[in-house]
C-alpha cells in the first residue's frame, strides 16, 4: 500500500450555538486506502464530513484542511468536487422522478454550450453502470430501483465526478445482507483501482472486512487511529464508549405468558401496483416476551406492521384479537385507543415533525388524553414529556429544543417516547435501532426489556441478526409475505434465519 | 451590587427577544413604519383619529388572515376568500334590501353559506386529495362570476342601520356623548404632550376643557380596565400554575416589570380610541377572533394537529391523526371567517358591489407571510395581526402622502419580499 498521506485534517473545531461538535479533531488518511471512520451518533462523523466536504463553508470551522499537500479553502460542495472529493450521504440525495442517467450527472450535465448531448450521457452511464456491477438501463427512474441500487447509482454519481476521495455516510444501513456484501466488493474494486476510500458505518463485521485503518472519535474529539489488525470489535467498540461494553444485548431470563395478540387470516394488497404483499398470515404475540419478527428486506414485514396498524394496503381478509377481544380498526388512530402502538422503521418520514420541538413531538398522539373539553393542559405536558424525556435519557438541554437539532439516537428516543406516552398494550418496533450508535442501541435495548417486564407486549421487526437474536424470545421468519418459520431463542442461529429468510423449507 | 442587577435585567430582556425574534422583529418593523410616515406626514399619521381609522382599514385582512394563518400552517392556500367573501357580502346585501330580512338572521346565513363553501373546499381537499391550491384557485373563478349572477351587475345597498353598525359605529358612551373642547392650557398641553397624554391626565382630574366633562369614550374605557385586568389575572393564575406543577418561573420583580410593560402597551393601545370616537365593534370582533384563534392554535388538539400536519403529514397520519377530518373542519372555519369578513366589510361600504373583495386572498396571504407563517407547520396568529396592520399601515401612509397608485403596489410587494428575507436572514442567525 501505498504511505502517502492524501488528506489530512489538521485541529478541527466546529461549534453550533450550544454545542461544540468537534474539538481539535485530527484526521489522516493515507492514499488508496478505505478508512473508517466510527463512533457513536453525534460523535461528530458526519459533521466532520460535512466540513469535508465544503458543506460547512471554510471559515465557519477552525483548523485545516490539507489533500495532496495542500491547504483547500472549500466555500461550496462544487469546491470540495473540483479537489476531487465526493461524499454519499445517509440519506440518498437522489432525484426520483429523474433517471439513472439524469441523476449521474446531474450538476455535471455533459454538454456543449449549455446544450447535453444525451448520446455521450448515456454511453457513459451505461460504462459507469458496468464498474458499479449494475445491470439496468440508464434511462429507468430512480423510484423504480430498490434502496440497493440506488446506493449504487449514488456511487456510480460520484466516480462520474472522477472522485480520488470517496465518502460514504452509512451506506449499507437500509441494505440487506448480499447488497451490502455486494458493494463492500465494490468497494475493494475501486480501492484497486486507487480511490481512497472514507467509510462510516455502525456496523461493526463490515468495518472489520475492508477497513485498513480506523480512526474512532468520541464526543467531537478524536479518540484514536488504529490499524485494523491492531483492533478487535470489543476493543473497538470500548474505545467507542469509553467504557467496556460487557454484554451488547442486555437479555433477561423471561417465561412467555398468555397471549394477548393474535392475528389470523391476514391478507393485503400493495393497492398502487394491485400486488398481493401478505397472504393468510396467522400469529400471536404473548404477553412477557419479546418477538422477533426477521427476514430480507422487501419480505413484506413492514408492509404487516403498517397494515395491522392500519395505515397502509387493502386488506381483503383477517381479524385482529386483543386480549381476546375483535378489533374493528379503521385507521392509525383507533390502533392507538386500542392500545397498539407502531414504531415505523423511517423515523424521519413517519415518526417525527422535524421542525418542532421534542416535547410537542412526544405529546403528539396523546394531545386528547392531556385534554379537557378540547384543552390542552399545557403545563401536564411539559410535565410528561420532560419524564419521559428523562426516563429515556433524552440528551438535550431543553424539551423546547428542536428534533432536527438531535443525533439519530436521541431522535428515534424521541419517536419512543411519543408511543409510551399513548401507554401501549402491543407495541410493534419497526428496526428500532437502525442508524444508531452502540450506545443510544443498549439503552434501548433496556427500555424494551423493562416495557416487557412491565407487561408490554413487545414485537420487533429488524434486519439485524445479531439484534434479532440477541432480543428475542421467539422469533418468525418471514419470506415473501408469509411466514416461512417460528424458530425459539434457543434453537435459532444466524444460519437458520437466513435458510428460512431466503425461502428454504 | 446595583450593576449586577442591571445586568441581569438586560439578558433578561435579551433573552426574551431572542426567544421571539421573528415576533420582535416584526413589532419593530411595524413601529419603524409608523415613525418614518410619522415624519413623511408632518405628525397626521399619528393622530388617534388616524390610527383608529387604520385599525379599521385592517380589519377585514386580520380576520382573513386569521384563519389563513391555520391554512398555510397545515401546509396549505385559499386563494378563493376575496371571491367567496365578495359572494357572502352580496348575498347578505340582497337578503336585507331586496327580501328586507332582519340583520341577524342576515349574518348567520351568511356564516352558513360560508360555512358550506368551506364543506366543499374540504370534500376536494381532504377526501379527493386535489391540492388546495387548485381547488380555491377554481373557486375564486367561479364565485366571482357567482358574485356578478347575484347582484346582476350592480351595486346593492344601503343595509340596515343595526347591520351597518358592524362595520361602522363604536361603542355607546354612557355618560358623555360629545367631545368637549379643550381650553387654552389644555392646547398647549395638547400641543407639547399630544392626544392620548391630555386624554389620560384629564381622566385623572386635570382641567384643560371648557365644560367639566372629559374627552373620553367610557364604556370604552370601562372595558379597556377590564380587559387590563382579566389580562393581568390570567397572567398571575398562569404563573401559579406553572409554579404548582415546579417548573421555573420568572423572579418576581421581573414578572411584575412584564405584566406592567404589557399592560402600558395594551393600555395606549386603547387609548387612541378612547379618546377618538370609542372602540369600534368591528375592532372588538377582530380581538376576539385573535385570541380565540391564538387559544385554538396554541391550546386545542386541533390546534396543535394542523402544525403537525404541515410539518410532516406522514408522520401526522401514523401518530393517529385524522388528517381527513381536520382538513374538512379547517376549511370549514376557514369559509365561516371568510363570511364574517365579507359581513364587516359589506357593512362599512354599506353596500355589495361587483368587486367587493378582489385581491383580499393576496393581501390576506401576505399578512400572514410577514408575519412569519410558512407554508407547512410555522406560523401564529399573534404575526398575522402584525402583518395585517404592516399592510394597512403602508395603504393608509402612503394614501396620506398621496403617493401614486403604481407605487403604492411596488412598495408593498417589495415589502412582502423584504419581510420574507429577514426572516429567513434572522432564522440562519439563530
Amino acid at each position: 500500500m501505498n504511505g502517502d498521506i492524501i488528506l489530512e485534517m489538521k485541529g478541527i473545531t466546529k461549534e453550533f450555538p450550544g454545542v461544540k461538535a468537534l474539538d481539535n479533531v485530527t484526521f489522516q488518511v493515507k492514499k488508496g486506502e478505505i478508512h473508517a471512520l466510527v463512533g457513536e451518533n453525534g460523535a461528530g462523523k458526519s459533521t466532520l464530513m460535512k466540513v469535508l466536504s465544503g458543506v460547512y463553508p471554510y471559515g465557519t470551522y477552525n483548523g485545516d484542511i490539507i489533500i495532496n499537500g495542500k491547504v483547500q479553502t472549500f466555500k461550496t460542495i462544487k469546491d470540495s468536487e473540483k479537489a476531487r472529493v465526493a461524499i454519499i450521504y445517509q440519506e440518498l440525495a437522489l432525484i426520483k422522478e429523474m433517471s439513472i442517467c439524469e441523476n449521474i450527472f446531474l450538476g455535471n450535465e455533459k454538454n456543449k454550450n449549455g446544450i447535453i448531448n444525451w448520446d455521450i450521457s448515456f454511453s457513459e452511464t451505461t460504462k459507469i453502470l458496468k464498474e458499479v456491477k449494475m445491470n439496468a438501463n440508464p434511462s429507468t427512474k430512480i423510484l423504480n430501483l430498490g434502496v440497493g441500487e440506488q446506493q449504487l447509482v449514488e456511487i456510480a454519481k460520484a466516480i462520474a465526478k472522477n472522485a480520488d476521495i470517496l465518502i460514504l455516510d452509512e451506506p449499507t444501513a437500509a441494505l440487506t445482507e448480499t447488497e451490502a456484501d455486494n458493494l463492500l466488493n465494490i468497494l475493494k474494486e475501486l480501492k484497486a483501482k486507487g480511490v481512497t476510500c472514507i467509510y462510516i458505518s455502525h456496523r461493526l463485521k463490515e468495518l472489520f472486512q475492508i477497513a485498513d485503518r480506523m480512526t474512532i472519535l468520541r464526543d467531537g474529539k478524536t479518540v484514536c487511529t488504529e490499524e485494523r489488525k491492531d483492533l478487535t470489535e470489543d476493543k473497538l467498540i470500548a474505545k467507542m464508549v469509553g467504557r467496556e461494553l460487557t454484554q451488547i444485548y442486555p437479555k433477561k431470563q423471561r417465561t412467555a405468558q398468555e397471549v394477548v395478540f393474535e392475528v389470523k387470516n391476514w391478507t393485503v394488497y400493495d393497492p398502487s401496483i394491485d400486488e398481493k404483499v401478505n397472504h393468510n398470515i396467522n400469529f400471536v404475540a404473548k404477553k412477557g416476551e419479546i418477538l422477533g419478527i426477521a427476514g430480507l428486506m422487501g419480505a413484506g414485514r413492514t408492509e404487516l406492521a403498517m397494515s395491522i396498524f392500519g395505515v397502509w394496503g387493502r386488506i381483503t381478509s383477517g381479524e385482529i384479537f386483543l386480549n381476546g377481544k375483535k378489533l374493528k380498526l379503521k385507521g392509525a388512530k383507533d390502533a392507538i385507543s386500542a392500545g397498539i402502538s407502531l414504531l415505523s422503521e423511517d423515523r424521519k418520514r413517519y415518526g417525527l415533525v422535524l421542525n418542532q420541538d421534542i416535547k410537542s413531538n412526544i405529546s403528539l398522539s396523546s394531545l386528547e388524553k392531556i385534554s379537557k373539553f378540547y384543552v390542552i393542559n399545557k403545563n401536564e405536558e411539559i410535565k410528561s414529556s420532560n419524564e419521559y424525556s428523562k426516563s429515556l435519557k433524552i440528551k438535550t438541554p431543553s424539551i423546547e429544543q428542536k428534533v432536527c437539532n438531535l443525533s439519530g439516537g436521541n431522535q428515534q428516543k424521541v419517536v419512543i417516547a411519543k408511543w409510551l406516552m399513548t401507554k401501549p398494550k402491543v407495541l410493534i418496533l419497526d428496526e428500532p435501532t437502525r442508524g444508531i450508535d452502540v450506545g443510544a442501541k443498549f439503552e434501548i435495548y433496556n427500555i424494551m426489556n423493562e416495557l416487557v417486564d412491565n407487561g408490554v407486549c413487545v414485537i420487533m421487526i429488524s434486519s439485524d441478526l445479531p439484534e434479532i437474536l440477541g432480543m428475542s424470545d421467539r422469533i418468525l421468519v418471514m419470506h415473501e409475505g408469509v411466514f416461512n418459520k417460528e424458530l425459539l431463542r434457543e434453537e435459532a442461529t444466524q444460519e437458520k434465519i437466513m435458510y428460512y429468510a431466503t425461502g428454504g423449507v | 451590587m446595583e450593576n449586577e442587577k442591571e445586568n441581569k435585567f438586560f439578558s433578561f430582556i435579551q433573552k426574551s427577544i431572542k426567544e421571539n425574534i421573528r415576533q420582535s422583529t416584526m413589532i419593530i418593523a411595524l413601529l419603524a413604519i409608523w415613525l418614518i410616515f410619522t415624519f413623511l406626514t408632518n405628525f397626521i399619521f399619528i393622530s388617534p383619529r388616524n390610527l383608529s381609522n387604520l385599525f379599521l382599514q385592517s380589519n377585514t385582512i386580520a380576520i382573513l388572515a386569521c384563519g389563513m394563518t391555520l391554512v398555510l400552517v397545515a401546509g396549505h392556500l385559499d386563494l378563493s376568500v376575496g371571491s367567496v367573501a365578495g359572494f357572502i357580502g352580496a348575498i347578505a346585501a340582497v337578503l336585507q334590501v331586496k327580501l328586507n330580512m332582519p340583520t341577524i338572521p342576515t349574518i348567520l346565513l351568511a356564516m352558513i353559506v360560508g360555512g358550506m363553501v368551506g364543506v366543499w373546499h374540504g370534500y376536494w381537499v381532504a377526501h379527493k386529495q386535489i391540492p388546495a391550491f387548485i381547488v380555491t384557485l377554481a373557486s375564486m373563478i367561479a364565485f366571482r362570476g357567482a358574485i356578478l349572477g347575484i347582484t346582476g351587475g350592480q351595486t346593492i345597498g344601503p343595509m340596515k342601520d343595526s347591520f351597518k353598525a358592524i362595520g361602522q359605529d363604536y361603542l355607546p358612551s354612557f355618560l358623555y356623548r360629545i367631545t368637549p373642547k379643550l381650553d387654552q392650557f389644555g392646547n398647549a398641553i395638547k400641543d407639547s404632550y399630544g392626544d392620548v397624554v391630555t386624554g389620560w391626565v384629564s381622566i385623572f382630574g386635570g382641567k384643560f376643557y371648557e365644560t367639566n366633562q372629559p374627552p373620553f369614550n367610557d364604556i370604552s374605557l370601562i372595558f379597556a380596565l377590564i380587559f387590563i385586568a382579566l389580562f393581568i389575572f390570567f397572567q398571575i393564575k398562569k404563573r401559579q400554575s406553572r409554579i404548582k406543577y415546579g417548573f421555573k418561573v420568572l423572579p418576581l420583580n421581573f414578572e411584575i416589570l412584564k405584566i406592567v410593560l404589557l399592560s402600558v402597551v395594551i393600555a395606549l393601545f386603547f387609548s387612541i380610541m378612547i379618546f377618538d370616537k370609542g372602540i369600534p365593534y368591528a375592532i372588538l370582533l377582530v380581538i376576539g377572533l385573535t385570541l380565540l384563534f391564538s387559544f385554538i392554535s396554541n391550546n386545542t388538539p386541533f390546534g396543535r394537529h394542523l402544525y403537525a400536519i404541515g410539518g410532516n403529514a406522514e408522520a401526522a397520519k401514523l401518530s393517529g391523526i385524522n388528517i381527513k377530518q381536520r382538513l374538512m373542519s379547517l376549511f370549514v372555519i376557514m369559509g365561516v371567517m371568510t363570511a364574517i369578513a365579507g359581513v364587516v366589510f359589506t357593512s362599512r361600504l354599506n353596500a355589495a358591489t361587483t368587486s367587493a373583495g378582489q385581491n383580499f386572498e393576496l393581501d390576506a396571504i401576505a399578512a400572514a407571510i410577514i408575519g412569519g407563517s410558512t407554508m407547512g407547520g410555522v406560523g401564529t396568529i399573534f404575526g398575522s395581526i402584525i402583518g395585517a396592520l404592516v399592510m394597512a399601515s403602508l395603504d393608509n401612509g402612503m394614501s396620506l402622502m398621496n403617493l401614486d397608485v403604481t407605487y403604492q403596489y411596488i412598495i408593498k410587494g417589495l415589502i412582502l419580499l423584504l419581510a420574507v428575507w429577514a426572516d429567513i436572514a434572522t432564522r440562519k442567525k439563530a
